[in-house]
């Protein structure tokens, strides 16, 4: 992000009194809260954050080590904000929206402070194809134009809170982001860049209410939990229990239009994982490199906290503008506990009277401010378009009853719970089928009914039920073994153990299992139905539990996950167990 | 330089120095005792009315009539090719009665981020010989994987054979070895440098010793001092590091220590609330980047305190580390070392380092299923004892007896037995074939035939 001075000559220098660690006191500065100062002789980017008497408290986005009292501070009168327009796709960006490649180049393999570097290039020419003509009567939010960003098409628009007007001049051609290509007749001149203060919400026309799910290619999202476009999810677990994995996987499959990638306070391998990852990738929608329609910000464990909590701000805005354009974008955060123990550590910097396990006494309303810019939405354009925020939440010692999951959880609307009891005998996802739950089912109930199969909804109710059954029987088996359970509960263990085996388990790392469409994730839960109503009417025929355990289509089902054509497969396998089914039931 | 007498106040490792010229937030500070001697400080805190300052050493002997001098830098370490051989204290100076370290470069020893840009994806797998880490919890170069540990459990041991075995497969260079003790007994100490020695890796290592009676708070700045000399040997000179910390609890007690003579808000258990982020910029000085030959591996060692992995310092270790290896008490009281409780041990860089090419197709699979299997066959345990054998399926039988099996072939070894991968494998697959074939849900069709010890006609015999 590269900072300009509102009014230079105006603004009066002030002087640095204390530095301790990442928050700064200044004194002899005119400074309103939230201002974006430039601290020291390296002019390091801060924000002022709290102001008491003469004395002006500034949080550091970059190291302070080796600055002094007595160095200079000024205002440059502007809050912190982030540059919109074409170029912000395939980007990475670290949490004040410095790219990291321009930092490389500037200043090497490590992040070095005291660069600044635009958030977008303001030397590349985009083609301007412009959307509306001299004469038109524009408001706020209006598309004057669109560039091709990627294989994405970048709605160039009206920025919000502008006045209507009436367009004399709309150009068409190359242009660099600053150039104007938009003059109204009153005068005002606008180029392709906008700029937007992170911390303030993008306006739209109307809320909405979510309908439509966002499709993810994992079964037990999918299938058990789904989430809906515009909608909210937590993806709380312990360490290595799958929250990256998981949010990754979201970030590969889902068919959103438009992906930020929000790495907060976690590993640089992650963010390098993606990086080189994303380029060779399809998406499955559109058959392009996925990279092509993702931001990532990449602020990790050991970059300077502050801007870890600004890099959560970054990103949403920046999800905020696309959505504006009428995408579907989607929004993952890893982890949204870091970013709340740097607003503690910040906090606690201030000496502010801590609540809850030393967390400031507003994170919920941080958490809640943050998740409530999800949404289904009427822009100001009059498009649909939507932000689906997924964060995941890293609670200390998986402990779900601490204060950044319970406030989460307040909040969102679905809820996957990790379970390390699961990760631990690789079970993956190690999603707990009994503990989460998705708000949404009502809601998206006819899509399902639309667009899967009139009866999906009935099948997911029932192999919910089955995973119910399953959880109550298990205690019994703990105490007197499963040989002891009647005949048709030894079948409901053996059929919920299918559901999980084959339906929920699903490996990340197999090329063709690491995404099921829903037409597949119906064909199996469907083949388990079956077997499950074939063998409960064998029971009743006098078939053992023994017996209907040998049923060798039964063991062949688990190949349809690794199979991509797998209908002719499955179709034999389908046929091979009513066969087998038969010849027991006639022997019996 | 001047020289200040204006101490003012002395409160656990801190000194807070008044009237003093605008001084830089973490500055490097000579104390000049009575005796000529000096100790070492950080400053943590400066304004115009005061400064803190962080003493690395004991404060006996500071009064407040001792000297401050101001270096006008922060802390940097001497680095240099002579270094290889060397034993330093947990300061930095030689105390093998060798010469000083002729440095050929001076470096900051809090290290700067690598630009996530700039980094390489790990991908070299390190055979360390141990099947419960190359077959089910695979290392690869440049990865960040800790050994969780208890009290009295034989993790040195551990951290040893991976030191000695460590090797890429195919590539002839070994490994240099940075090791930086914290807090550690001399008789551990001792273990560590005679196995150093005997094998010959003290040649290729420079060692870190801060041992238990050193004073508490010169253990924050061992670790930084020896991934500084990692990253000079890994990335300068292009060498592949291992790096073994050893103990991170120690280090963790020290910095609780100065948080609460900072008078801070304790976060979990009195540890402050800044933990992560001071433990995260240790881990994640590890790493391999683009273009440069070098790499940093990381062993840290840590006692988890009361065995309990949700402690503070194992828990926020886990959240940053690529994985965990978890030494476990039960295993070692069975007498079966290495010890290692593959259950709650895991290696997230394993994908990246496995599979065809690299150490063989079947890898994941076979480690996927025996993790089924053990994890299963662990939890019949406790239902055996409440309603006994008898009472069990025959799918369960064989469960149980895979678990017996698995903790005794194939997690048992020899101190200095060096498995190779295949043998590792060939070994997974030994167990498994005392599983029926249908029960093998993790492996498709076309790995069983190939390799499954009943099927594998095409496959070469060994
Ligand atoms: N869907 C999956 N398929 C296969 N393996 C998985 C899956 N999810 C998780 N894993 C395994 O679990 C490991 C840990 O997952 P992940 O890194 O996502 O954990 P995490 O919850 O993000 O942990 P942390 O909080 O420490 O970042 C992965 O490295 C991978 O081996
Ligand atoms: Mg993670």
């Amino acid at each position: 992000m590269e900072v300009k001075t509102k009014h230079a000559k105006e603004q009066k220098q002030g002087v640095l009194k204390r530095i301790a660690g990442p928050v700064v006191t200044a004194v002899n500065l005119d400074a309103h809260m939230y201002d974006v100062v430039k601290v020291g002789k390296e002019e390091l980017m801060g924000e002022v954050i709290k102001i008491q008497g003469d004395n002006i408290i500034i949080q550091v986005y970059e190291d302070t080590s080796g600055i002094r009292p007595g160095e200079p501070v000024s205002n440059t009168g502007l809050s912190l904000a982030v540059e919109l327009g074409p170029g912000l796709l395939t980007s990475i960006y670290d949490g004040i929206q410095r790219p990291l490649s321009v930092l490389v180049d500037k200043m090497g393999n490590f992040i070095e402070r005291g660069v600044t570097a635009p958030g977008l290039s303001h030397e590349k020419k985009w083609t301007f194809k412009p959307l509306v003509k001299s004469g038109d009567k524009i408001e706020a939010g209006a598309i004057l134009g669109e560039v091709q960003e990627t294989n994405i098409v970048h709605k160039v628009m009206l920025p919000p809170k502008e006045k209507p007007g009436v367009v004399k001049t709309i150009k068409s051609g190359d242009y660099t982001v600053d150039e104007i290509i938009c003059i109204l007749e009153d005068g005002r001149e606008y180029p392709m860049i906008q700029r937007w203060p992170v911390r303030i919400p993008r306006p739209v026309k109307e809320k909405m209410n979510p309908t439509i799910p966002l499709i993810t290619g994992q079964r037990i999202l999918d299938g058990l939990f789904p989430i809906a476009k515009g909608g909210t999810a937590a993806i709380p677990g312990p360490f290595g229990s799958g929250k990256t994995v998981t949010q990754q996987q979201l970030a590969k499959w889902s068919d959103a239009e438009i992906v930020v990638y929000i790495g907060c306070g976690e590993r640089g391998n992650e963010m390098t994982e993606v990086l080189t990852e994303f380029p060779h990738l399809e998406d499955p929608k559109t058959g392009k490199p996925l990279m092509e329609r993702t931001v990532l910000i990449a602020n990790t464990s050991n970059m300077p906290v502050a801007a870890r909590e600004a890099s959560v701000y970054t990103g949403i805005t920046i999800a905020e503008y696309y959505r504006d354009m009428g995408y579907d974008v989607s929004l993952m955060a890893d982890s949204t506990s870091r970013w709340a123990e740097a607003m503690r550590e910040i906090s606690s910097r201030l000496e502010e009277m801590p609540g809850e396990e030393g967390y400031p006494a507003y994170l919920a309303a941080r958490l809640s401010e943050f998740y409530e810019r999800a949404g289904l939405v009427r822009t100001l354009n009059g498009a649909r378009g939507s932000v689906t925020v997924i964060g995941a939440v890293s609670p200390p010692g998986g402990d779900f009853s601490e204060p950044v999951t319970q406030n989460t959880l307040r909040i969102v609307k679905v809820f996957w719970a990790l379970d390390a009891k699961l990760s631990q005998r690789r079970h993956f996802p190690a999603i707990n089928w009994l503990n989460s739950y998705s708000l949404y089912l009502e809601s998206l109930h006819d899509y399902y009914d639309k667009e899967v199969s009139p009866d999906w909804n009935k099948i997911r109710s029932w192999a919910m039920e089955v995973l119910q059954k399953e959880a109550e029987l298990q205690e019994i088996v703990q105490l007197v073994g499963s040989d002891a359970l009647p005949e048709s509960e030894q079948v409901t263990i053996e059929v919920a153990r299918m559901i999980r085996e084959i339906f929920l388990q699903q490996n990340a790392y197999d090329a063709v299992d690491t995404f099921c469409d829903m037409k597949k994730q119906y064909d199996l839960m469907k083949a388990i139905k079956l077997f499950a109503d074939l063998a409960y009417s064998a029971q009743i025929a006098g078939v053992s539990p023994t017996q209907i355990n040998t049923v060798k289509a039964k063991n062949e089902l688990p190949q349809i996950k690794f199979i991509k054509d797998y209908k002719s497969d499955l179709a034999k396998i389908e046929k091979q167990m009513d066969e087998e089914f038969n010849s027991l039931r006639s022997a019996a | 330089m001047k020289e200040y007498r204006t101490i003012n106040k002395i409160a656990g490792p801190l000194v807070f120095v008044e009237k003093t010229e605008p001084i830089a937030y973490g500055e490097l500070v000579n104390i000049i005792l009575s005796d000529g001697s000096t100790k070492r400080g950080q400053v943590l805190d400066t304004s115009d009315e005061l400064v803190v300052v962080q003493i690395f050493e004991s404060t006996a002997g500071i009064g407040r009539d001792s000297g401050v001098r101001f270096t006008g830098e922060t802390i940097k370490m001497p680095v240099g090719k002579d270094m290889l051989g060397r034993i330093l204290s947990g300061g930095g100076k030689p105390i093998d009665g060798g010469p000083e370290i002729v440095p050929e470069k001076r470096l900051d020893i809090t290290g700067a981020a690598i630009n996530p840009y700039a980094r390489s994806n790990p991908s070299d797998f390190i055979q360390t010989g141990i099947s419960t880490i190359d077959g089910t919890n695979t290392l690869v170069r440049g990865q960040k994987l800790p050994i969780f540990s208890g009290a009295g459990l034989p993790h040195n041991k551990v951290a040893l054979q991976i030191a000695r075995q460590a090797k890429v497969p195919g590539s002839t260079e070994s490994f240099a070895v940075v090791f930086a003790a914290m807090g550690i007994t001399k008789e551990e100490a001792n273990h560590f440098m005679q196995d150093f020695e005997r094998t010959g890796a003290l040649e290729r290592a420079v060692v870190f010793l801060n041992l238990a009676d050193d004073p508490a708070v010169e253990r924050i700045i061992t670790p930084r001092l020896a991934l500084t000399t990692a990253e000079y040997l890994a990335f300068e000179l292009g060498m592949h590091v291992l790096v073994i910390l050893t103990d991170m609890t120690n280090y963790c007690e020290a910095l609780r220590q100065i948080g609460a003579a900072r008078e801070e808000v304790p976060g979990r258990r009195g540890y402050p609330g800044y933990m992560y982020t001071d433990l995260a910029c240790l881990y994640e000085r590890a790493g391999i980047i683009k273009g440069l030959k070098g790499s940093v591996t990381q062993i840290p060692i840590l006692t988890m305190p009361g065995d309990d992995i949700t402690h503070p310092i194992p828990d926020l270790t886990g959240y940053i580390t690529e994985g965990q290896i978890v030494v476990n008490r039960d295993l070692h009281r069975k007498g079966i070392y290495p010890p290692i409780n593959v259950l709650p041990s895991l290696s997230r860089l394993m994908n990246l380092g496995i599979g065809k090419g690299k150490t063989r197709e079947d890898h994941k699979k076979v480690s996927d299923q025996m993790y089924a299997g053990y994890a299963e066959g662990n939890d019949l345990r406790g239902l055996v004892a409440i309603v006994g054998k008898d009472a069990l399926s025959e799918r369960d039988r064989l469960l149980l007896e895979f678990a017996d099996l698995f903790e005794n072939r194939f997690v048992r070894q020899g101190l200095d037995e060096d498995r190779t991968i295949e043998d590792t494998l060939n070994l997974g697959w030994d167990l498994l074939s005392t599983l029926p074939v249908e029960q093998l849900t993790r492996i498709d069709r076309d790995t069983i035939n190939k390799y499954h010890p009943k099927f594998r006609t095409g496959a070469k015999k060994e």
